[in-house]
This record gives C-alpha cells, sequence and structure tokens, in this order.
C-alpha cells in the first residue's frame, strides 16, 4: 500500500482500529457479565488461589501507567527537553492504563455492583482503601498535569504540578507494592523490597509500553524519529530493565537466605512447575535478557529491536506479575511450621489454578480500555512529539 | 408527507389502544400477603415508604452490636408476609416482595443472602 | 443493679454445679455455661468468647464438629476448592519425631485480626465480644481479607446460593467465614462443634467466655498449656489449642 492511499484513506484506518478496540471491550464486557451472573465459579479462581489472571492484568496496567508518566517527569521535573515534548501521549497513556486497570480490578468484584460502598466506608488501614484514594487522585492530577503541558497560558504551572505528579507516582506505585508487602503470612510477599522493586518495574514496563505507541505513531505519521533521541530512549528502557533485573534478584536473594522462605523460593525457581519456567524463560530469558541485547549489542538498537525488545518487555512482565501473584498463592501457607499437613481444604499442598476465557477476556477488555482512550485521546490532542529543532539545538548526544 | 401523516395517526390509536387496555386489567399489584395481621407498624403507607430504612436501621444494630430480637426484622417480615401456599416472599409477580418490587422497579437484593421462605410451613403451623 | 447481683449470684452458683460436674465427669457440662444476655442488649467488650480445643481428644478419623458445623450454617459440605469450608480437620504429622495427630481448623478470632486490618469497606469487623464477622452488606467480595488471613479461615462465595438458613445469611460474591456460631451464642447456646464433639463422647472442644475467671474455659487455659497457633504474629487468637 502507497503512502499516499494510507493518507487519503487515514481516517477510515484509525475508525478501523477503533471498531477493534471497541470489539475486544465488548469481548471483556460477556466475560464480565458471565462472572456476574453465575459467580467466579466460572473462572479458575478459588479459595486457593483467590486473586488470578484478571489481577495480573490490572496491576500490570496500574504499575505501567505509573511508569509511563515517568516520561513526563523526566521532561518537566528533570528538565530535559526531548521529554517534555512527549508528556502530552504519556499522559494519556498513563489515564488509559489506569482506567483499563481499574476497571479489571473492579469488574473482578464478588460485587461490583457495590463498588460505590468502596467510597462510602472507609477504613483507614486497609492499604486498599488508600490505594482508592491513590488512584483517584493520579487521575484528577494527570488530566491537571495534561492541561499544564499542553496548553500555552498554563505552562508556568508545569513544574510544580509536574512535581506532585511525580511524588503521587512514587507514592502510588510504593501503594500497589504494599498490597503484597503486607500481607505479612504470605512467603512470597513479606517483603520491604517490593514497593522499591515495583516502582523500579514500572519504570520500566511505562517505558516499554511508550516507545510501542511512540513507534506506531512515528509509523501512522509516516515519520522518522530522531536517531539521537532514539538512542537516548533505548538506553534508557535498558537501564530501567537492568535496575528491574537488580531489585528482582535481591528480592529473591534475601528470600532465599532466610530458612524459613527457603522451601517457598525453591519451589518458585526451581519445582514449581509453570512457575519457575515463567520466571527463568518468560521474566528472566525473554523479558530481560532478550531486551537488554536487543537495546545494547552493537549493531543493534534500530527501532526495529526496539519495538520488538519492548514487547518483549510486556511480554516478561505478565510471566513477572503470573509468578508473583499466582504462584504466591499456589504455595500452601505456613500455619504449622515443623509440620506435613493435609485436609480437605488443601492445607500443605500446591493449590492449582488454570485461567479461564472469561478471566482473559475480562484482562483483554482492559487493555483494550487502555489502547483506545491512548488511540482516540492521541488523535484528538495532536499529541505527535515535535523535536526535531529542539534535538539541534540543545541535544547534543 | 401523506406517509408520515397516516402513521403518526396509527401510532396514536395504538397508544390510545394501549392506555385504555392498561386502564381495564389496571397494573397495581395483587399481593399475596401471606398470613398478614398486625404489622409492626399499623400505617401501612409508613412500612411502604420506609420499610428499607428501618430495616437497614436495625440491621446495622444487630449485625455490627448484636443487638437482638428488635422489632423490624426481616425474617419477621417472611414469617408473617410469605405466601400461604408457595411458603416464600419471592416466586412470582403476586409474592410479597418481589409483587411490589417488580411493580415499583427497584431491585431487590437482600434474598440473595437471606431466607425468602418462611422457618415453619404454614400447614404445620395450624 | 440488684437483677445483675442475681443473675450474677445464679451464674456462680451455676458455674459450681459446673465445677462439681467437672470433678464427677470431666468435660460434661463445659459447654453448658456460656451465658446468653438479654435480648435487646449489645454484646460487651466485658466477654471475650473463644475456645480451647484439645489435640489429644481430638481423634483423627472423626469429622462430627464438621458435619454439625456444615448442617447449622447450611453450608453445602462439598470439598471442591471453590466450596466453603467454616471448618476443616487437618492431618499433621511432625517432621522431626513423626507424631501424627489431627485438629479442627477455624477462624482463629483473633483480637488483632489481620482480616479487618486489610478490609477497604471495613466489612470485616469484630464484635465488641471478640467474635470476628463479615457484614456481608458491605463486602464487596475483593477477596484481600482471604489472602491476609494467616489460617485460611475464609472462603469466598463462588456459587449463587439458595435455601439458605433464616439465622445464617450468606450469598454469592461475598467472603465468609466461621461465626462462631454467632445466631446461638446471642440465644446462649454454645457453638455446633463443640456440642457435636461432647455429643460423640470426645469433649475436645471446650468454649466459654475468656475473660470470665470462673468460666470453665479460663480455669483451664490457667491449668494447662495451651498454644495459639501462629503466635509468632502477635495475633492473641481466641481460639488456643492444647496438646500440639
Amino acid at each position: 500500500m502507497s503512502t499516499a492511499s494510507f493518507s487519503r484513506n487515514e481516517s477510515r484506518y484509525f475508525y478501523a482500529l477503533a471498531a477493534l478496540g471497541l470489539f475486544v471491550v465488548f469481548l471483556g464486557y460477556l466475560g464480565m457479565h458471565n462472572m456476574e451472573e453465575h459467580g467466579h465459579i466460572v473462572s479458575g479462581m478459588n479459595n486457593k488461589v483467590v486473586w488470578g489472571l484478571p489481577h495480573v492484568f490490572a496491576i500490570f496496567m496500574v504499575v505501567a501507567a505509573s511508569g509511563v508518566l515517568n516520561i513526563g517527569s523526566i521532561g518537566t521535573v528533570f528538565g530535559q527537553t526531548v521529554y517534555k515534548s512527549r508528556t502530552p501521549l504519556a499522559g494519556i497513556m498513563a489515564i488509559g492504563l489506569l482506567a483499563g486497570g481499574l476497571a479489571v480490578l473492579m469488574l473482578d468484584l464478588g460485587r461490583p455492583d457495590r463498588i460505590i460502598i468502596a467510597a462510602t466506608y472507609f477504613n483507614p488501614t486497609s492499604v486498599f482503601a488508600w490505594n482508592i484514594f491513590l488512584y483517584s487522585g493520579f487521575f484528577g492530577l494527570a488530566v491537571v498535569y495534561l492541561w499544564t503541558s499542553m496548553e500555552k497560558r498554563m505552562y508556568a504551572w508545569t513544574k510544580p504540578v509536574g512535581l506532585a505528579m511525580f511524588a503521587w507516582r512514587v507514592i502510588l506505585t510504593s501503594g500497589t507494592g504494599l498490597i503484597f508487602a503486607f500481607l505479612v503470612v504470605r512467603q512470597a510477599y513479606a517483603s520491604a523490597l517490593l514497593p522499591p522493586m515495583f516502582i523500579v518495574l514500572s519504570f520500566a514496563w511505562g517505558m516499554a509500553v511508550f516507545l510501542l505507541a511512540q513507534a506506531a505513531m512515528y509509523t501512522w505519521n509516516d515519520k522518522v524519529i530522531d536517531p539521537a533521541i532514539q538512542k537516548r530512549m533505548k538506553n534508557l528502557l535498558g537501564l530501567f530493565v537492568v535496575s528491574s533485573l537488580y531489585l528482582v534478584a535481591a528480592y529473591h536473594m534475601t528470600n532465599l537466605y532466610f530458612a524459613k522462605q527457603t522451601a517457598f523460593e525453591m519451589f518458585i525457581l526451581r519445582d514449581g512447575g509453570i512457575y519457575p519456567l515463567l520466571f527463568w524463560g518468560g521474566y528472566v530469558l525473554i523479558g530481560s535478557i532478550l531486551p537488554m541485547a536487543l537495546v545494547y549489542l552493537p549493531g543493534m538498537g534500530g527501532t526495529k529491536s526496539i519495538v520488538t525488545a519492548s514487547s518483549l518487555v510486556v511480554i516478561g512482565s505478565f510471566a513477572f506479575l503470573y509468578v508473583l501473584i499466582i504462584g504466591g498463592q499456589a504455595f500452601p501457607l505456613s500455619i504449622f511450621p515443623g509440620y506435613e499437613v493435609s485436609s480437605s481444604f488443601g492445607d500443605g499442598a500446591i493449590a492449582r489454578y488454570i485461567p479461564s476465557l472469561p478471566e482473559v477476556q475480562l484482562g483483554m477488555g482492559g487493555l483494550a480500555i487502555a489502547y483506545l482512550i491512548t488511540l482516540i485521546g492521541a488523535r484528538i490532542f495532536k499529541t505527535m512529539p515535535h523535536d526535531v529543532a529542539v534535538v539541534a539545538t540543545k541535544n547534543p548526544d | 408527507m401523506i406517509m408520515a401523516r397516516r402513521l403518526t395517526a396509527f401510532l396514536f390509536s395504538m397508544f390510545f389502544a394501549a392506555a385504555v387496555h392498561a386502564a381495564d386489567n389496571s397494573p397495581v399489584p395483587h399481593l399475596d400477603i401471606g398470613k398478614g395481621g398486625q404489622c409492626v407498624e399499623p400505617d401501612h403507607t409508613l412500612m411502604r415508604k420506609t420499610h428499607m430504612n428501618l430495616l437497614k436501621h436495625q440491621r446495622d444494630e444487630t449485625m455490627r452490636k448484636g443487638i437482638r430480637g428488635q422489632k423490624y426484622s426481616l425474617a419477621e417480615c417472611v414469617e408473617c408476609h410469605a405466601g400461604q401456599k408457595t411458603n416464600s416472599v419471592l416466586g412470582s409477580n403476586e409474592a410479597f416482595c418481589q409483587g411490589c418490587h417488580a411493580y415499583a422497579a427497584v431491585k431487590l437484593d437482600c434474598f440473595e443472602c437471606h431466607a425468602n421462605k418462611r422457618k415453619v410451613t404454614a400447614e404445620a403451623s395450624k | 443493679m440488684n437483677e445483675t447481683n442475681l443473675d450474677r449470684r445464679d451464674f456462680l452458683a451455676k458455674s459450681s454445679v459446673g465445677l462439681a460436674g467437672l470433678a464427677i465427669a470431666p468435660g460434661m457440662l463445659l459447654y453448658d455455661l456460656a451465658h446468653g444476655r438479654p435480648l435487646g442488649e449489645a454484646a460487651s467488650n466485658k466477654v471475650r468468647w473463644g475456645m480451647l480445643i484439645d489435640n489429644n481428644k481430638c481423634e483423627s478419623g472423626c469429622t462430627d464438629c464438621v458435619t454439625a458445623c456444615n448442617t447449622e450454617n447450611g453450608l453445602s459440605g462439598g470439598t471442591k476448592p471453590t466450596d466453603s469450608q467454616w471448618i476443616r480437620k487437618v492431618q499433621l504429622k511432625d517432621n522431626f519425631t513423626g507424631r501424627i495427630s489431627s485438629l479442627p481448623m477455624m477462624c482463629q478470632h483473633c483480637e488483632h485480626p489481620p482480616c479487618v486490618d486489610v478490609c477497604p469497606t471495613q466489612a470485616s469487623f469484630k464484635r465488641a465480644d471478640g467474635i470476628v464477622l463479615v457484614d456481608k452488606h458491605t463486602c464487596i467480595g475483593c477477596r484481600y481479607c482471604v489472602m491476609a488471613c494467616p489460617y485460611q479461615a475464609r472462603s469466598f462465595v463462588h456459587e449463587v446460593l439458595t435455601d439458605q438458613k433464616p439465622e445464617v445469611p450468606r450469598g454469592k460474591g461475598t467472603v465468609e467465614s466461621c461465626t462462631l456460631c454467632v445466631h446461638r451464642i446471642d440465644k446462649g447456646e454454645t457453638t455446633a462443634c463443640a456440642e457435636a464433639c461432647a455429643k460423640a463422647g470426645h469433649n475436645a472442644i471446650l468454649f466459654g467466655d475468656l475473660n470470665d475467671p470462673e468460666s470453665a474455659i479460663a480455669k483451664r487455659i490457667r491449668a494447662v498449656t495451651s498454644t495459639q497457633i501462629r503466635a509468632d504474629l502477635g495475633l492473641n487468637t481466641g481460639v488456643r489449642y492444647e496438646g500440639i
């Protein structure tokens, strides 16, 4: 297809893409409806694995939402012009991803019809309740942030609002980590390393989804990104992937050192079947080492390898979350340390979990919401970064 | 234009026919009020308007504080008002709770958790 | 005031009868000592309900407490991973000594319950008399409490339910667990599991008021070594075990 015919039919392609997104949202609705009508019996979840695939999708989106705004923070808080011109796109993506993630979280509730109770009855000791507050604040702040970075009269406010956004983001991602870190009795989660780990993971995942969206936008508009900017961004992605790998390693190493945690670590890293496979193959190899190679190896680092690397980081993140969330619940609670236990309720046994279609539908529906908001937002607000002149004058590297 | 006028006339006649039909079979629910008798509040209008608030207030007292045996109890509603034959406040549009809630188009979710049947059947208590 | 004093005297008299019973037929009268409070009175924090479970008396193959609980509360009794189990028998084998035993496991009615801490809507709550409950009117079914419970005591209702017991409302999409038979306690009765255990002649479950120094359970925990499961967590459980 020639470029000329593409630009003539550009709006048709846009509507086709939007329709595709809407269709996936509809599939998500069907999955939700199915679960709502019959109860969670149609999901793969059970009394041992109470959080399943929807939570993998939701937490990916919530963490990536916070991470993608890192692009904006680098621009406004740390004054990097290249990133400043990308703030609007990052802001819209953040709103989209958070909306998608929250939609999945809420629609997976046992009683989604009562979601208003979450606002009317507030328990100050619950991390969940804090997060409800943090998420709604994030939405509000992100909208203001977008406004100050797109409206000329508001430019003066970009920096303070950007700073507030940056702080809010760090707290929000810590809050997401704390949901798990506060679960004292779960061997997989009770670790103070989780909040910082989630923050660094959010940088990597946010960067990856942003690079994917950016590449799509440049191709769509038939433009080529400045190689110098591309190089800076891919190096940053590489750095984030390396740092998150470091924190994940630290988390597992500390666990391995505690005798009471050894059995759990052996399960996740060696004996647990699908979980070690996903951890080593999915997260470490596909999600970290291959992207690092694609970013850093000589001869690599072009648009194609960056898009591949970013996609692999996203795939790796799903593998990572699956191991953390589902693997963490599959391993039995240590209720009677030093005893071999068995019961009709699965004490002492590895819990089984097989994701079901409605869960996949719900998760994909959430992704489609994020995709639709980004697609439509990016078109309405014309978020295409303009930075040729800026690079020529301001960026020596 | 003529078509449009005819269509309007047709739709109007349909509407009137429907209205007249509805007036014949009054849509007011005909409820099986069960055992009935003296209600906890003698004023029926008050009960119709505020039963949900009375129930909700007492539900919190019972659930949270453990205060039992007070006046407004859902189980007692069911005891008196479950259908004489069905022993339930649900099941048809004649049933006490379901009939009125269907009529007023208000969602009724008490009985997703609470028993909708009376404890002792009407036959047994005779 | 007079009336309460009378009640108290009456109660003391009854407990001494109970004590006599203890000497003659250990355990026979123990579960009878639960004293009900007048109808219409709120649960008080002067009382703390609890149970003491004697691991030595609990028989390995016996599941009478589980059956009684299911019947009392209208549970299906199914053991699929998606079925609710409020109480379960756990078989234990000491890794080192090889000693085999079994005990019933249920909500431990903690003084500092993690499920209450994490609940976003305050649906999980602790009643003044120490019973940990779920208010199904405000439970949104997020299952965070299931994640937080150290004892795997909570179940999530995965299916539409029908024919619930009038005293025990339960429904799809909410979390539930042992209520310590709160509807029976409020009538001055003992729990279904303790009653069934006594009926089976094991008397392994002793139910009563931990705060009342004269109660059988308080006397017993003063006299013998009892353990809280995962005592390291510092939750001060209302359900205690002896002989593990």
